[in-house]
């Protein structure tokens, strides 16, 4: 029965199941034996710990929404009646909150791990392209959720997003107003901002993490010294360098998640609002479209872009300074999506390349978190001119890429993986 | 043998006309699902004209009114703010003269008013859509010759009396403007034109 070319199992259950259902292969496939490097280190921890905060996400979300009340009029008294009434309610909310943030920290690491060892290099082109549409969706879903508690922060802050779209020539303010259901944010917003945040992205961002480890697994993981472990292979075929995930990285992955919920714990049960960088103070008031408060800021994970979209004001020839922004700020993240052709140096991990990639790199991480800093804090005029000087080091990172790629020396690229 | 006696230019004429069809199917049952994400007619009854009464409205006072959901300020000038907004250094604003399109067309002038002393302004940033300050005072900002006027306090752009724009700030045109007319001295309908009455 079955495809006779599958790995099945010699007989009971699991035979009846094989026969039917290719378990035993998919296993084997994807834990038992896939021959992941046997050299992965500290940065490696981070896309087993998204996914665990994935499913924290979805798990806490489903509840959350038993609860939840997605009206103009209800929203914001709903989620105080969590906070309050609700048995573990409050628990239940800042896992999901506290999540959020948990979620744009570890993707963030994932991300520079991917930067530093080259993993977005051929042939993982696909894995690093379906990684960035994950995180463009959570940004949008992160995006969704924070209006979702009708806050005063949740409300202007979407007020501030939404504008955005409005600033394309043409066809802007309809554009928007299609995006808002009404002539401002209304419940009429938020009713359709819950059902994309709780039903459709969260089903667009799970197909796409699937793809993202099926085309992972299809190429094989990259390491930190950033070489082909199917290069070296023993006589039965398998990789000299690799050692099957499972045991060996499902335990390894199991010390990362414990470690992370020591933290995760701390700051739910500590400091859930994150000193106001989770989840923002003037949240606490109920959204009111005529009182703006007096200063808007994002949540943390936003405030790098934010940062490039105030660094720019000044017009250029007939596009007007606050178009340019969205521009730049939509440019900042689509860039990434090029990565892999940008890089054009001979060799993947950062061990092996030589200074000009290491100083641009620092450069880049440097400026990332001081413009991170900037979109938190109110503009004025010293800070735009240090959020312009780190905007242009975040272009010139990518764009230069392909050159100082090229020019600079690298070093000689070992046979087998070292340490 | 080879193509088993397949009509293989009807095959394709049949496959393309399919997927044509099928196109324009799918865009058609497109159409209710990109369409239903428009104001409902709920929403667009809600935003309709509005009336203000401005008889307890006294010099120097604003009121707001709520319109489409978006603050209208409605403005009793003081002969002292005329003056100051009337004489103001229109090379510090970057769009004295009204230029752009911000304001309906029988609204003119440096005072952007269809009255000189009722000053009518949506309470909007033209920047990001914040709702930006009162600072009517010539003491209320910290710099020289301050007209009197309005302050985002998000992105720090600053507006006169009439609405209009400094330059240099991230503000990129001048306070909208509302349609509206005067039922009579005291009452202003706003989202209604002049001509309309």
């Amino acid at each position: 029965m079955g495809n006779p070319n599958r790995v099945k199992a010699e007989s009971g259950f699991m035979r009846w199941v094989d026969d039917r259902f290719p378990a035993t292969q998919m296993w084997q496939d994807h834990l038992s034996q896939y021959y992941a490097p046997r050299n992965f280190n500290f940065w490696y921890f981070f896309g087993s710990l998204a996914l665990l905060v994935l499913v924290n996400q979805i798990l806490t979300g489903v509840w959350l929404t038993m609860s939840y009340n997605p009206s103009g009029e209800g929203a914001f008294a709903s989620v105080e009646y969590i906070m309050r009434d609700v048995e573990y309610g409050w628990l239940i909310r800042y896992m999901h909150s506290t999540g959020a943030s948990a979620f744009f920290v570890v993707i963030y690491l994932h991300m520079f791990r991917a930067l530093l060892y080259g993993s977005y290099k051929a042939p993982r082109e696909l894995v690093w392209i379906f990684g960035m549409a994950i995180y463009l969706l959570l940004m949008a879903e992160a995006f969704m959720g924070y209006l979702l508690p009708w806050g005063q922060m949740s409300y202007w802050g979407a007020q501030v997003i939404i504008s955005l779209f409005a600033t394309i020539p043409f066809v802007g303010p309809d554009l928007a107003q299609w995006i808002r259901g009404d002539y401002l944010i209304s419940g009429i917003t938020l009713n359709r901002f819950f059902a994309l945040h709780v039903v459709a992205l969260p089903i667009v961002i799970l197909a796409l993490v699937v793809l993202h480890l099926i085309a992972l697994h299809e190429v094989g993981s990259n390491n930190p010294d950033g070489i082909d472990i199917k290069a070296k292979k023993d006589e039965s075929g398998k990789p000299l360098d690799g050692i099957p995930f499972h045991p060996y990285y499902t335990v390894k992955d199991v010390f990362g998640v414990a470690v992370f919920l020591f933290v995760f714990a701390a700051v739910i049960f500590y400091f859930p609002e994150g000193g106001g960088y989770f989840l923002e103070r003037p949240n606490f008031e109920p959204a009111n479209p005529m009182v703006t408060p007096d200063h808007i800021a994002p949540v943390w994970y936003f405030t790098p872009f934010y940062a490039i979209l105030r660094a720019i004001t000044f017009n250029i020839g007939p596009l007007q300074a606050e178009f340019l922004g969205v521009v730049f700020m939509g440019g900042a993240i689509a860039v990434l999506f090029v990565l892999p052709w940008l890089d054009r140096s001979p060799v993947n991990s950062m061990r092996y390349k030589g200074w000009l990639s290491r100083i641009a790199l620092a450069l880049f991480a440097i400026s990332f978190v001081v413009l991170g800093v900037l979109g938190a804090l109110p503009a004025t005029p010293l800070r735009t001119m240090v959020a312009q000087l780190c905007t242009v080091i975040y272009f010139a990172f990518f764009l230069l890429m392909p050159f100082y790629t090229r020019m600079e020396k690298t070093k000689p690229v070992p046979e087998r993986v070292t340490g | 043998m080879a193509d088993n006696g397949v009509n293989k230019g009807r095959r394709r004429l049949l496959l393309g006309a399919t997927t044509v069809v099928g196109a324009v199917g799918a865009v058609g049952v497109a159409v209710p699902f990109v369409a239903s994400w428009q104001p409902s007619a709920r929403a667009r009854a809600a935003g309709a004209p509005v009336q203000a009464d401005i008889s307890k409205l006294e010099p120097g006072q604003r009121m707001t009114v709520e319109w489409r959901g978006r603050p209208v300020w409605i403005v009793m000038r003081t002969p002292d703010m005329i003056e100051r907004t009337e004489n103001f250094d229109p090379a510090r604003l970057a769009d004295p003269d009204s230029q752009v399109q911000q304001q309906p067309a029988y609204v003119t002038g440096p005072l952007r008013s269809i009255r000189p002393e009722i000053s009518v302004l949506i309470g909007i940033c033209t920047h990001l859509g914040c709702s930006p300050l009162f600072r009517p005072n010539p003491d209320d900002v910290d710099m020289t010759a301050w007209p009197g006027g309005y302050f985002c306090p998000c992105h720090g752009s600053y507006f006169d009396l009439a609405g209009r724009v400094f330059r240099n700030v991230p503000a990129p045109a001048n306070l909208e403007v509302p349609p509206y007319r005067f039922e009579s001295d005291d009452i202003i309908i706003v989202g209604e034109d002049e001509e309309a009455a």
